[in-house]
């Protein structure tokens, strides 16, 4: 690996920009992950931005289980963000649809639409939980820099990361 | 200055090989003291560093035909035009310079913001086209303001030059000049209050919200040296004439970063205004204030 490539893999590491989605979550989690930026967690300390727009973001964090609605949009996005990118699940909705399991609006969990690179369960998980969660998509997404494309929206089993 | 020298400063120093790392360090002070400001930590110190070389390693999608080509251009203009701008600034004293290098240094401070809007357009992104909107109308009137200060400091002292403006001694009239340039500089460098252009989630990113990858670090690139050119024209301005270029030069910096400080500070402090409110602002209070300067230099200048 030469040094270009060293430096790339750190800098990954160290600047992971975040883009928030609602898959229809119950807002538990997005107010967890908020939480995760403010003074008391302070995010940016990892280099966390939270980006408004998909096109700037290296990870997508998805909250919620998955409705009819948000299938669409939630693969729109999914293409906007540019390779390399990973996908964060924040709380038990898109891991498993939790609560809402056997819902006729829904359409989940996240898994079956696209592939989920970390878990980070709970109802609603910790900010810390989150966070600890966003700085291993960063190492992922520093793993994959010798790769040349994502790997295409397909569904993936369910990697049970779930602690 | 001849060719050598003006190619020296644009490329070397204070140019892109100095301003690049000034602008990542600007940028890393501006996010620091915010974070202090907010009683976080903040970023690492390395971290605008970070940030750009992980978005040149970022994919780009594929852009096609003549507005995939301009979208390309824009960032390369913009960086260009704020390097140039780094590179007219007279950090050490006595290093050249020609008369006239103020209005050179007006116009490519303004490139960026012009390359802004045209992105924004050429994005063809409902949110692009929106951001850009408000570009322009909002520097149609901070502008206006802006020129007017700057008028009046050089009228006061008789010159467009950068290198006389900063060997001369200030005088009121200059710091009226300097506190209503202090004014426009949140709306060039789209600080809160004026940071409607790119009203981050409000209206996604602005212009900015299509662009990925080293086009982006390109833009951040641009704006971190507009920051180091803005900011070093009212240290320019402000700081007393040093002969030693060294205290010069380390005054020139330390009064630049006291100016991104200040800046902070009051972005931390307020909160977004809507366009209409800072289009009101600019053309009631801060204009007053301008035409007042420049008119007080006139009159100072047929009496004598
Ligand atoms: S995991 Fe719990 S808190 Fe989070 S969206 Fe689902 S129901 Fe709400």
């Amino acid at each position: 690996m030469n040094l270009w490539k060293k430096l790339l893999c750190y800098s990954r590491r160290k600047s992971p920009w975040l883009f928030h989605m609602n898959s229809g979550s119950c807002n538990g989690c997005d107010i967890e992950l908020i939480a995760g930026l403010t003074p008391r967690y302070d995010a940016e300390q990892l280099g966390v931005k939270h980006e408004a727009s998909p096109r700037h973001a290296d990870i997508i964090c998805i909250s919620g289980p998955v409705t009819h609605t948000a299938v669409n949009a939630m693969k729109t996005v999914y293409g906007q963000v540019c390779h390399p990118k990973a996908v964060v699940a924040i709380g038990s909705c898109p891991a498993s649809t939790n609560v809402f399991i056997d819902s006729r609006v829904l359409d989940g969990p996240l898994d079956r639409h696209i592939p989920v690179d970390v878990y980070v369960p709970g109802c609603p998980p910790r900010p810390d939980a989150i966070l600890a969660g966003i700085a291993k998509a960063a190492e992922i997404l520093a793993a994959r820099a010798g790769q040349e494309a994502q790997p295409a929206a397909a569904p993936v089993a369910a990697e049970e990361e779930k602690a | 200055m001849n060719a050598t020298t003006a190619l020296l400063r644009m490329l070397v120093f204070p140019g892109i090989l100095f301003a690049a790392p000034a602008a990542w360090f600007f940028l890393w002070i501006e996010r620091k003291a915010m974070a202090a400001l907010q009683q976080r930590i903040g970023p690492p110190f390395m971290q605008p560093f970070f940030d750009f070389v992980k978005l040149m390693g970022k994919q780009v999608p594929p852009r096609e035909g003549l507005g995939g080509f301009l979208m390309k251009l824009w960032p390369v203009l913009a960086v260009a035009a704020s390097a140039g701008a780094v590179g007219l600034l007279p950090v050490i004293p006595r290093s050249g310079g020609f008369p006239g290098d103020l209005v050179l240094l007006l116009s490519l401070l303004e490139l960026p913001s012009m390359f802004i809007i045209a992105a924004g357009f050429s994005s063809r992104s409902l949110w692009g086209e929106l951001g850009s909107s408000r570009e322009a109308i909002l520097s149609v009137s901070y502008n206006v303001v802006f020129l007017m200060a700057i008028i009046g400091i050089a009228a006061s002292q008789h010159t467009f030059s950068l290198q006389a403006l900063a060997q001369s001694q200030g005088s009121p009239l200059r710091w009226l000049g300097v506190l209503a340039i202090l004014i426009c500089l949140p709306a060039k460098l789209h600080m809160n209050p004026f940071s409607v252009t790119n009203a981050e989630q409000e209206i996604y990113a602005g212009p900015m919200t299509e662009y990925t990858g080293h086009e982006l670090a390109l833009w951040e690139l641009a704006h971190g040296m507009e920051w180091v050119a803005a900011t070093g024209l009212v240290a320019t301005l402000i700081a007393p004439p040093l002969a030693n270029p060294w205290m010069a030069g380390a005054l020139f910096v330390v009064l630049s970063v006291a100016v991104v400080l200040v800046l902070t500070i009051v972005a931390a402090a307020t909160a977004r205004l809507t366009i209409d409110d800072s289009v009101r602002f600019f053309w009631r209070c801060a204009l007053a204030f301008a035409v007042l300067g420049v008119s007080s230099v006139l009159l100072m200048r047929i009496k004598l």
